[in-house]
């Protein structure tokens, strides 16, 4: 097996955050939830709103989390948006979406093959683990890899149409952002999700 | 005491135990509608239950911590939640019971112990021995259950607490209740 170069994905050229201001731009409607780390904080760059819960902690976690909220809303598009690494420490869970597969979910890794907030350690994406072949094998209907800018945009405009649950990997350029945080108070952003959706805290 | 539930599957039509019935009932009362688990023998019943209920959501999961996220996000969607699981599952759920401590997120457990009493796979006692601790440690209400006709009453006591603001609750059911894995012809 050839070697792979440790510095790919610093010239990768998809950039994280417009293009995560392009997937959220204009849904006052859909329902998201993120990873830790940089996924929540580029979701935030793009306006903090009351129906996104970004996660704090919960390593793993975003995933399942988002299953939840699907199958409680089957009616509402769940969008989980999460890192490489928050996923890669609960893969479990694409197959137990893969096992119920909501139609309303889709999940969206931006994967710069770093564990960011930590010091930009090798997440194991950066040798030969293929997050959406984990996905399509679990049994998700449409699942891909966007790695250009073209496809990036392709991905923005088309998720909602594809069949779902679908699964998409972004390659996006290893780079540091600037830090927008949203509010970190856990029970905060719970109440105003509820109250956002369901009108109560 | 219970025939042990191992040798009881849903397929020879044998007899639940008498505190599935009444259970289901109280958790249908205190609003679930999406039950999370990860099998036990012990809760076979009560996942069949789910299976076969309407409006209930049953989610089978790879590991139990998922269920700790889920029921946190079906809980943001308006469906209370519990999540049922065996006591090695305990150990899976602890760095993800912080997403229910520090949001608030009701959080219903029902665990049926294993390792505790007359257990024949020694690999079951550790959990076994310190799922009520561990629990405690992080902040969960332990309800620890030793008789078949408190279960129902316990489980309906803690949904309760739970879904009126006091956070994360988990009833152990004893493996006195359940009765032991007897690892008879399959040698499991």
């Amino acid at each position: 097996m050839s070697a792979i170069d440790p510095d790919r994905a610093e010239r990768y050229p998809i950039r994280r955050r417009p293009f995560v201001a392009g997937l959220l731009a204009g849904d006052d409607g859909v329902l998201v939830v993120t990873g830790l780390g940089a996924p929540a904080w580029d979701a935030t760059a793009a306006g903090d709103r009351d129906r996104t819960f970004p996660l704090w902690g919960a390593m793993g976690g975003a995933v399942a989390m988002g299953l939840g909220l699907a199958l409680a809303r089957p009616r509402d598009r769940v969008l989980v948006l999460t890192g490489d690494g928050e996923l890669l420490m609960g893969l479990g869970s694409l197959s137990t979406v893969g096992y119920h597969r909501p139609a309303n979910l889709a999940v969206v890794v931006l994967d710069n093959e770093r564990y960011g907030e930590t010091g930009a350690q090798p997440t194991h994406t950066a040798r030969y683990t293929d997050l959406a072949g984990v996905a399509a094998a679990c049994g998700w209907p449409c699942t891909g890899t966007a790695r250009t800018p073209d496809e990036a945009a392709a991905l923005a405009a088309g998720l909602w149409a594809q069949e779902g649950p679908r699964f998409w990997v972004v390659k996006v350029a290893a780079a540091d952002e600037p830090l927008v945080m949203p509010p970190r108070d856990g029970a905060h952003l719970k109440e105003r999700f509820r109250r956002a959706l369901l009108g109560e805290p | 005491m219970l025939e042990p539930a191992d040798t009881d599957p849903a397929d020879t039509g044998a007899v639940e135990p008498v505190w599935v019935s009444p259970t289901w009932r109280a958790l249908l009362a205190a609003g679930v509608r999406t039950v999370a688990s990860v099998p036990d023998a012990g809760l076979a019943a009560l996942i069949r239950r789910a299976e076969a209920t309407a409006d209930v959501t049953a989610v089978p999961l790879s590991t139990e911590e998922e269920g700790v996220a889920l029921l946190a996000g079906a809980w943001l969607g308006g469906s209370p939640g519990v999540l049922l699981m065996q006591s090695s599952g305990v150990g899976n759920c602890i760095n993800l019971l912080s997403l229910a401590r520090t949001c608030r997120f009701p959080l219903l457990m029902v665990v049926t112990m294993r390792g505790q009493y007359g257990e024949r796979n020694p690999w079951q006692v550790p959990m076994g021995s310190t799922a009520a601790e561990v629990l405690r440690a992080s902040g969960v209400l332990v309800f620890d259950v030793q008789d078949e006709a408190d279960v129902a009453p316990t489980v309906e006591a803690a949904a309760a607490m739970v879904f009126s603001g006091a956070g994360m609750a988990a009833v152990l059911i004893g493996q006195r209740v359940i009765g032991a894995k007897a690892f008879a012809a399959a040698g499991r």
